[in-house]
Protein backbone atom coordinates (compact mmCIF):
# COMPACT_ATOMS: atom_id res chain seq x y z
CA UNK A 1 0.00 0.00 0.00
CA UNK A 2 3.33 2.03 0.77
CA UNK A 3 4.14 2.82 -3.22
CA UNK A 4 0.72 4.69 -3.42
CA UNK A 5 1.66 7.56 -0.87
CA UNK A 6 3.10 10.46 -3.16
CA UNK A 7 6.63 11.20 -1.36
CA UNK A 8 6.36 15.04 -1.04
CA UNK A 9 9.67 14.97 0.43
CA UNK A 10 10.94 14.07 -2.63
CA UNK A 11 9.33 17.45 -4.19
CA UNK A 12 11.89 19.89 -1.16
CA UNK A 13 14.55 19.43 -3.91
CA UNK A 14 15.20 22.78 -6.43
CA UNK A 15 15.70 20.11 -9.06
CA UNK A 16 12.48 18.04 -8.75
CA UNK A 17 9.87 20.76 -8.09
CA UNK A 18 11.20 23.12 -10.47
CA UNK A 19 9.59 21.04 -13.61
CA UNK A 20 6.19 20.42 -11.63
CA UNK A 21 6.22 24.03 -11.02
CA UNK A 22 6.92 24.73 -14.61
CA UNK A 23 3.67 22.42 -15.57
CA UNK A 24 1.10 24.30 -12.14
CA UNK A 25 2.29 27.73 -14.10
CA UNK A 26 0.10 27.57 -16.99
CA UNK A 27 -2.49 25.97 -15.32
CA UNK A 28 -2.90 28.72 -12.91
CA UNK A 29 -2.69 31.34 -15.55
CA UNK A 30 -6.10 29.89 -17.34
CA UNK A 31 -7.44 29.45 -13.88
CA UNK A 32 -6.58 33.42 -13.56
CA UNK A 33 -7.94 34.46 -16.80
CA UNK A 34 -11.03 32.90 -16.53
CA UNK A 35 -11.77 33.76 -13.01
CA UNK A 36 -10.82 37.46 -14.27
CA UNK A 37 -13.07 37.48 -17.59
CA UNK A 38 -15.64 36.65 -15.04
CA UNK A 39 -15.11 38.91 -12.39
CA UNK A 40 -14.40 42.23 -14.78
CA UNK A 41 -17.38 40.90 -16.73
CA UNK A 42 -19.90 41.00 -13.45
CA UNK A 43 -18.03 44.29 -11.44
CA UNK A 44 -18.38 46.58 -14.57
CA UNK A 45 -21.36 45.27 -16.36
CA UNK A 46 -23.76 42.97 -14.63
CA UNK A 47 -23.20 44.64 -10.85
CA UNK A 48 -25.90 47.08 -11.05
CA UNK A 49 -25.12 50.59 -10.34
CA UNK A 50 -25.03 51.45 -6.06
CA UNK A 51 -28.19 53.53 -4.73
CA UNK A 52 -26.10 55.62 -2.64
CA UNK A 53 -21.88 55.55 -3.87
CA UNK A 54 -23.06 55.64 -7.56
CA UNK A 55 -20.65 53.56 -9.81
CA UNK A 56 -17.60 54.97 -7.62
CA UNK A 57 -18.34 51.41 -5.57
CA UNK A 58 -16.84 49.44 -8.71
CA UNK A 59 -13.48 49.98 -7.27
CA UNK A 60 -14.20 47.64 -4.05
CA UNK A 61 -13.79 44.31 -6.81
CA UNK A 62 -10.36 45.48 -7.09
CA UNK A 63 -9.60 47.35 -3.80
CA UNK A 64 -11.46 44.32 -1.66
CA UNK A 65 -9.35 41.56 -3.58
CA UNK A 66 -5.99 43.47 -3.41
CA UNK A 67 -6.05 44.10 0.33
CA UNK A 68 -7.40 40.52 1.30
CA UNK A 69 -4.10 39.28 -1.20
CA UNK A 70 -1.48 41.52 0.19
CA UNK A 71 -2.28 39.99 3.51
CA UNK A 72 -2.97 36.71 2.73
CA UNK A 73 0.54 36.14 1.15
CA UNK A 74 1.73 37.66 3.94
CA UNK A 75 0.87 34.58 6.20
CA UNK A 76 1.87 32.16 3.39
CA UNK A 77 4.99 34.08 3.05
CA UNK A 78 5.30 33.96 7.00
CA UNK A 79 4.49 30.43 6.63
CA UNK A 80 7.23 29.18 4.32
CA UNK A 81 10.33 31.14 5.68
CA UNK A 82 8.92 29.63 8.80
CA UNK A 83 9.06 26.13 7.55
CA UNK A 84 12.48 26.90 5.86
CA UNK A 85 13.80 28.11 9.16
CA UNK A 86 12.93 25.06 11.38
CA UNK A 87 13.93 22.28 9.04
CA UNK A 88 16.31 24.24 7.24
CA UNK A 89 14.71 23.50 3.83
CA UNK A 90 16.05 25.53 0.80
CA UNK A 91 13.42 25.36 -1.12
CA UNK A 92 10.79 26.34 1.85
CA UNK A 93 12.82 29.80 1.43
CA UNK A 94 12.90 30.17 -2.18
CA UNK A 95 9.09 30.07 -2.03
CA UNK A 96 9.12 33.10 0.63
CA UNK A 97 11.40 35.17 -1.38
CA UNK A 98 9.57 34.29 -4.61
CA UNK A 99 6.34 35.75 -2.47
CA UNK A 100 7.77 38.88 -1.75
CA UNK A 101 7.32 41.01 -4.47
CA UNK A 102 4.05 39.89 -5.29
CA UNK A 103 2.80 40.58 -1.95
CA UNK A 104 4.47 43.88 -1.93
CA UNK A 105 2.47 44.89 -5.45
CA UNK A 106 -0.91 43.46 -3.59
CA UNK A 107 -0.16 45.83 -0.77
CA UNK A 108 0.59 49.22 -2.94
CA UNK A 109 -2.74 48.15 -4.87
CA UNK A 110 -4.44 47.98 -1.92
CA UNK A 111 -3.25 51.31 -0.96
CA UNK A 112 -3.70 52.82 -4.33
CA UNK A 113 -7.29 51.68 -5.05
CA UNK A 114 -8.19 52.83 -1.23
CA UNK A 115 -6.87 56.43 -1.94
CA UNK A 116 -9.06 56.94 -5.19
CA UNK A 117 -12.09 55.42 -3.42
CA UNK A 118 -11.35 57.90 -0.04
CA UNK A 119 -11.10 60.80 -2.66
CA UNK A 120 -14.55 60.50 -4.18
CA UNK A 121 -16.11 59.14 -0.89
CA UNK A 122 -14.49 60.48 1.89
CA UNK A 123 -13.19 63.55 0.41
CA UNK A 124 -9.49 62.79 1.30
CA UNK A 125 -6.50 60.77 -0.82
CA UNK A 126 -4.97 59.59 3.04
CA UNK A 127 -6.03 59.50 6.32
CA UNK A 128 -3.85 58.29 9.22
CA UNK A 129 -6.22 56.00 10.03
CA UNK A 130 -5.68 52.91 12.09
CA UNK A 131 -6.41 50.68 8.56
CA UNK A 132 -4.61 52.50 6.27
CA UNK A 133 -1.65 53.03 8.54
CA UNK A 134 -1.41 49.07 9.57
CA UNK A 135 -1.57 48.82 5.61
CA UNK A 136 0.88 50.72 5.02
CA UNK A 137 2.60 48.91 7.67
CA UNK A 138 2.24 45.64 5.75
CA UNK A 139 3.68 47.60 3.01
CA UNK A 140 7.16 48.41 4.34
CA UNK A 141 7.15 45.03 5.62
CA UNK A 142 7.50 43.51 2.58
CA UNK A 143 10.14 46.50 1.58
CA UNK A 144 11.72 45.92 4.78
CA UNK A 145 11.81 41.82 3.97
CA UNK A 146 12.88 42.11 0.67
CA UNK A 147 15.96 44.54 1.46
CA UNK A 148 17.34 42.79 4.02
CA UNK A 149 17.50 39.56 2.10
CA UNK A 150 18.73 41.84 -0.71
CA UNK A 151 21.98 43.04 1.28
CA UNK A 152 23.26 39.58 2.84
CA UNK A 153 25.24 38.45 0.56
CA UNK A 154 25.04 34.85 1.74
CA UNK A 155 22.12 33.39 0.72
CA UNK A 156 21.43 31.06 3.59
CA UNK A 157 22.01 33.87 6.11
CA UNK A 158 19.60 36.02 4.11
CA UNK A 159 16.91 33.13 4.36
CA UNK A 160 17.17 32.88 8.00
CA UNK A 161 17.24 36.86 9.04
CA UNK A 162 14.35 37.41 5.72
CA UNK A 163 12.16 34.64 8.25
CA UNK A 164 13.00 36.51 11.39
CA UNK A 165 11.46 39.76 9.76
CA UNK A 166 8.45 37.72 7.98
CA UNK A 167 7.39 36.03 11.58
CA UNK A 168 7.69 38.91 13.64
CA UNK A 169 5.59 40.99 11.54
CA UNK A 170 2.76 38.85 10.61
CA UNK A 171 1.42 40.04 14.33
CA UNK A 172 0.14 43.04 11.78
CA UNK A 173 -2.04 41.10 9.92
CA UNK A 174 -4.62 40.27 12.40
CA UNK A 175 -3.74 44.15 13.35
CA UNK A 176 -4.90 45.10 10.30
CA UNK A 177 -8.32 42.77 9.94
CA UNK A 178 -9.23 43.70 13.18
CA UNK A 179 -7.98 47.25 13.00
CA UNK A 180 -11.83 48.51 11.89
CA UNK A 181 -13.58 47.08 15.15
CA UNK A 182 -10.48 47.62 17.84
CA UNK A 183 -10.26 51.44 16.74
CA UNK A 184 -13.16 54.05 15.50
CA UNK A 185 -11.69 54.52 12.02
CA UNK A 186 -12.59 56.62 8.93
CA UNK A 187 -12.66 52.86 7.01
CA UNK A 188 -15.71 51.02 6.85
CA UNK A 189 -15.94 47.30 8.18
CA UNK A 190 -16.00 43.98 7.18
CA UNK A 191 -18.84 43.82 4.37
CA UNK A 192 -17.73 40.00 4.23
CA UNK A 193 -17.37 37.48 6.89
CA UNK A 194 -16.91 34.20 8.30
CA UNK A 195 -18.90 34.37 11.00
CA UNK A 196 -22.45 36.37 9.44
CA UNK A 197 -24.25 36.79 6.26
CA UNK A 198 -22.60 39.60 3.25
CA UNK A 199 -23.59 43.41 4.20
CA UNK A 200 -23.98 43.36 0.27
CA UNK A 201 -26.54 42.53 -2.82
CA UNK A 202 -25.21 38.90 -4.02
CA UNK A 203 -24.28 40.29 -7.73
CA UNK A 204 -21.33 42.67 -6.20
CA UNK A 205 -20.59 39.52 -3.55
CA UNK A 206 -20.08 37.40 -6.65
CA UNK A 207 -18.03 40.04 -8.66
CA UNK A 208 -15.96 40.56 -5.50
CA UNK A 209 -15.07 36.66 -4.73
CA UNK A 210 -14.74 36.07 -9.13
CA UNK A 211 -12.32 38.87 -9.07
CA UNK A 212 -10.28 37.39 -5.25
CA UNK A 213 -10.19 34.46 -6.95
CA UNK A 214 -8.67 35.99 -10.36
CA UNK A 215 -6.39 37.97 -8.06
CA UNK A 216 -5.42 34.69 -5.93
CA UNK A 217 -4.65 32.49 -9.04
CA UNK A 218 -2.60 35.55 -10.73
CA UNK A 219 -0.41 35.42 -7.41
CA UNK A 220 0.30 31.71 -7.64
CA UNK A 221 1.19 31.64 -11.30
CA UNK A 222 3.35 34.78 -10.97
CA UNK A 223 4.75 33.74 -7.60
CA UNK A 224 5.60 30.13 -9.06
CA UNK A 225 7.36 31.67 -12.42
CA UNK A 226 9.77 33.70 -9.84
CA UNK A 227 10.23 30.89 -7.59
CA UNK A 228 11.62 28.97 -10.83
CA UNK A 229 13.76 32.13 -11.89
CA UNK A 230 15.00 32.02 -8.17
CA UNK A 231 15.68 28.25 -8.42
CA UNK A 232 17.71 28.42 -10.75
CA UNK A 233 19.98 31.85 -10.17
CA UNK A 234 20.57 29.88 -6.73
CA UNK A 235 21.10 26.55 -7.79
CA UNK A 236 23.53 27.71 -10.91
CA UNK A 237 26.05 25.83 -9.75
CA UNK A 238 24.33 22.25 -10.53
CA UNK A 239 24.08 19.68 -12.38
CA UNK A 240 20.68 19.45 -12.94
CA UNK A 241 20.68 23.83 -13.39
CA UNK A 242 23.42 23.18 -15.88
CA UNK A 243 21.81 20.70 -17.95
CA UNK A 244 18.30 22.49 -18.56
CA UNK A 245 20.26 25.58 -19.82
CA UNK A 246 21.62 23.42 -22.40
CA UNK A 247 18.59 22.29 -23.68
CA UNK A 248 16.98 25.65 -23.48
CA UNK A 249 14.23 24.21 -20.94
CA UNK B 1 -26.10 45.19 -19.01
CA UNK B 2 -26.61 48.76 -17.54
CA UNK B 3 -24.78 50.85 -19.74
CA UNK B 4 -26.62 52.98 -22.33
CA UNK B 5 -23.85 53.61 -24.49
CA UNK B 6 -19.78 52.93 -24.28
CA UNK B 7 -19.52 57.10 -23.54
CA UNK B 8 -21.66 56.07 -20.41
CA UNK B 9 -19.45 53.12 -19.73
CA UNK B 10 -16.43 55.44 -19.62
CA UNK B 11 -18.27 58.27 -17.68
CA UNK B 12 -19.02 55.45 -14.74
CA UNK B 13 -21.57 57.78 -13.42
CA UNK B 14 -19.09 60.81 -13.22
CA UNK B 15 -16.49 58.36 -11.33
CA UNK B 16 -14.43 58.21 -14.84
CA UNK B 17 -11.00 59.26 -12.88
CA UNK B 18 -11.64 57.20 -9.70
CA UNK B 19 -12.95 53.51 -11.40
CA UNK B 20 -10.51 53.61 -13.93
CA UNK B 21 -7.51 54.98 -11.86
CA UNK B 22 -7.79 51.90 -9.54
CA UNK B 23 -8.74 49.39 -12.41
CA UNK B 24 -5.92 50.48 -14.85
CA UNK B 25 -3.27 50.72 -12.08
CA UNK B 26 -3.83 47.33 -10.99
CA UNK B 27 -3.47 46.00 -14.99
CA UNK B 28 -0.16 47.91 -14.61
CA UNK B 29 0.89 46.64 -11.87
CA UNK B 30 0.73 43.45 -12.99
CA UNK B 31 1.76 43.36 -16.45
CA UNK B 32 5.15 44.85 -15.40
CA UNK B 33 5.07 42.36 -12.47
CA UNK B 34 4.70 39.72 -15.51
CA UNK B 35 7.43 41.60 -18.31
CA UNK B 36 9.92 41.53 -14.69
CA UNK B 37 9.81 37.82 -13.80
CA UNK B 38 10.32 36.89 -17.33
CA UNK B 39 13.17 39.36 -17.76
CA UNK B 40 14.52 37.61 -14.46
CA UNK B 41 13.74 34.35 -16.14
CA UNK B 42 15.60 35.23 -19.37
CA UNK B 43 18.24 36.41 -17.50
CA UNK B 44 19.77 33.88 -15.62
CA UNK B 45 19.10 31.34 -18.23
CA UNK B 46 21.59 33.38 -20.30
CA UNK B 47 23.84 33.12 -16.92
CA UNK B 48 24.10 29.55 -17.02
CA UNK B 49 24.40 29.17 -21.20
CA UNK B 50 26.74 31.68 -21.02
CA UNK B 51 28.43 29.29 -18.00
CA UNK B 52 28.02 25.79 -19.99
CA UNK B 53 29.86 27.01 -22.69
CA UNK B 54 32.75 28.46 -20.37
CA UNK B 55 32.89 24.95 -18.89
CA UNK B 56 32.78 23.40 -22.34
CA UNK B 57 36.11 25.36 -23.29
CA UNK B 58 37.78 24.83 -20.33
CA UNK B 59 37.38 21.26 -21.57
CA UNK B 60 38.69 21.29 -24.66
CA UNK B 61 41.62 23.16 -23.70
CA UNK B 62 43.01 20.52 -21.14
Amino acid sequence: MNNRVINWFKFASPASFYPVAGKLVPLFWILAAVFGLAGLWISLFVAPTDAVQGDGYRIIFVHVAASWMSMFIYVVMAAWAAVGLIFNARLSAMMAQALAPTGLIMAFLSLWTGAFWGKPMWGTWWIWDARLTSELILLFLYVGFIALQASIDDPRRADKAGAIVALVGVVNVPIIYFSVIWWNTLHQGASVSLSKSPKMATTMLWGMLLMALCFWMYSIAVALQRARAIMLEREAHTDWAKQLAQVGA
Amino acid sequence: MNWGSPSAFFHMGGYALYVWGSFGVCAVGMALEVLQVQRRRKRILKTLQRQALADHFDQETL
